[in-house]
């Protein structure tokens, strides 16, 4: 009997030649991480465990995002705590704001996560780094902390589901669209504990950044982790970045998926999730005069170039609407480079967008762009709960950028393909 | 183990965001997460819940963030133990390292009213809705993970090794 892509990187980890669902396992991780949020419990454990070394300082990141640049002392005291501790263990992987962005955007591109891969982070995205074709899982802080004096952590092997996709998509709808309609079919425990493992010729069709949207969003189904199989894509993004040797691994045909969905997407809609769940997707044009307040084009989940590159190219010539903020935020500074090059920073701020260095903040409320009551978002973020983007009567609803960027300009969610000459100033 | 307590009821999916908001991680303290536990989908929560309650709920309890501070904070607030139909994955393994006592029972929750009593005995794997008398087995969880909630939670364990 064959294994699935990750059954194969868990075995690889453990030293046996086959693992089965089920079965618990003591790894060994090639990295792992947590950030400004997470990382000072882990560090508090590691004290009052009265560890002194970290296994390898070199395969830990600490990186300051959530809350960053610093939003109030206490976040500045929380971030202290980081750096001291990166320096106190030689912790190279800390960066200061300005020199860094969101996580699971900046560690890919950095080259620090690669294909084969087993990472674990003390944040939930984390399962974005399957894209590459590595294992990777989001933890809590004293996971984090065990794994940073270890070197491994335990693990329950998953089941593996297989979601296929075929057909040509459609202009204006990207990996975004595909995964809110897969959890809007699944549901948000539709893969809980599970592996989700997207295939078939859309999937190859998608830019690396297209697929770490799809496999970030996999924990909204409740997932272990998400992963794609590395492609010609795939090596052609590491290969210039890769700081560390990469494998990649395929799942055989002849492994064992729990369930196995396969859906023709060549007509699919570009998507939004309503409140207050990821679950509640629908296709845009089924949203009528929904009115909204703000915007907000970036995060883990949607920051990257090609998302910017969307936003940009429905809101060129365009202005947004009177009554809305947009807020763009860049996921890295490697991005937010690329975006000013590109000549899209320009075209946001002549549109009337505000224009942000790279942080999470607004995705989770912390800041840069916190709602007030009874005030309604529509966001490229990844988490649409009762207040999660500030205040318990606030809204978020979820889209890709392309439906987020047209609805700035009309005020009400919109579909790009809408937009008439009549907004183009 | 045994835990007697009223109980609290909520649906399915309550998130770590509805557990505790992400505009107090800015702290680590338990008791000042403990006081904006369930703030924002059960506002008389933090205020009304005594040492000892039990915290009941349905399917999925935990979704979303990785943020620890949810098992802080349902301890900080004095929450002595949760029953869920189902745990979402990454807080299940946050409340057994942090040692949270937690119970998947979907039977029960289907019971257990809001203010009900039940009294949980760990060592035997047994619940019991004090109203109705009823009596429900408790799935041992596997040995893997009984190790870690007997050493008293994962850093214990990490201990042991590094020494």
């Amino acid at each position: 009997m064959g294994m699935t892509i990750t059954e194969k990187i868990l075995a690889a980890h453990c030293g046996k030649d086959r693992v089965h669902p089920g079965q618990f396992i003591q790894a060994k991780i090639d990295f792992c991480l947590a950030n400004d949020i997470t990382a000072p419990l882990a560090i508090e454990e590691i004290r009052r465990a009265g560890i002194r070394k970290v296994f390898d300082p070199e395969r830990i990141a600490l990186i300051p995002d959530h809350f960053t640049p610093n939003k109030d002392v206490k976040s500045a005291e929380q971030v202290k705590l980081m750096r001291e501790f990166a320096h106190e263990h030689g912790i190279r992987h800390y960066y200061e704001v300005g020199r860094c962005g969101i996580e699971h955007a900046f560690l890919p591109e950095q080259g620090l996560v690669v294909p084969g891969d087993l990472v674990i982070g003390a944040d939930s995205h984390t399962c974005t780094y399957g894209a590459l074709g590595a294992f990777s899982t989001g933890m809590g802080s004293t996971d984090l902390a065990a794994a940073m004096a270890l070197g491994e952590t335990w693990l329950r092997v998953p089941q593996s589901v297989r979601f296929r996709f075929e057909g040509r998509l459609r202009r204006w709808v990207g990996g975004k669209d595909l995964i809110l309609f897969t959890i809007g079919q699944i549901g948000v425990s539709g893969a809980l504990y599970r592996a989700m493992e997207f295939c078939g010729p859309v999937i190859e069709s998608l830019s690396i950044d297209d697929r770490m949207t799809m496999c970030n969003m996999a924990i909204e189904a409740g997932a272990k982790s998400g992963i794609i199989a590395p492609d010609r894509v795939t090596e052609e993004y590491v290969a210039k970045r890769a700081q560390r040797p990469w494998r990649c691994f395929q799942s055989d045909p002849d492994a064992t998926y729990a369930e196995s969905h396969s859906w023709d997407v060549s007509g699919l809609e570009p998507q939004v999730a309503a409140p207050h769940l990821p679950e509640n997707a629908k296709p845009v044009s089924e949203y009528r005069d929904v009115r909204i307040d703000q915007v907000v084009i970036g995060s883990c989940t949607n920051g990257r170039i090609t998302d910017l590159r969307s936003a940009a190219a429905v809101l060129k010539g365009r202005k947004v609407a009177p009554p809305v903020r947009a807020i763009i935020i860049p996921a890295t500074q490697e991005v937010y480079a690329q975006a000013l090059r590109e000549g899209l920073l320009e075209i946001f701020i002549a549109a009337g967008a505000a224009v942000s260095t790279p942080t999470c903040g607004p995705c989770l409320g912390g800041h840069m762009g916190v709602l007030a009551a009874g005030e309604r978002a529509l966001a490229t973020t990844n988490r649409n709960f009762v207040g999660r983007m500030g205040h318990k009567d606030s809204e978020v609803y979820l889209c890709g950028p392309a439906v987020a960027a047209a609805s700035a300009v009309t005020g009400v969610i919109t579909h790009p393909d809408e937009l008439g000459s009549a907004e183009c100033q | 183990m045994i835990i007697r307590g009223r109980c609290w009821k909520f649906g399915d999916n309550v998130d770590t965001d509805a557990i505790i908001p992400a505009r107090y991680l800015n702290t680590t303290d338990p008791r000042e997460l403990g006081a904006h536990c369930m703030e924002d989908v059960c506002p008389q929560f933090a205020a009304k819940v005594r040492p000892g309650d039990i915290l009941v709920a349905g399917e999925n309890f935990g979704c979303g963030s990785s943020r620890e501070h949810a098992p802080v904070a349902l301890r900080g607030a004095g929450i002595a133990c949760v029953i869920a139909a189902s745990f979402a994955r990454i807080f299940f393994r946050n409340a057994i390292n942090t040692g949270l006592p937690i119970i998947e029972c979907p039977a029960a929750v289907v019971v257990i009213q809001e203010g009900d009593e039940v009294e949980v005995d760990i060592a035997k794997g047994l619940l019991r809705h004090l109203r109705s008398g009823r009596k429900f087995a408790i799935e041992p969880f596997p040995p893997e993970i009984r190790r870690i909630i007997e050493a008293g939670g994962l850093m214990n364990l990490v201990k042991q090794r590094v020494r």
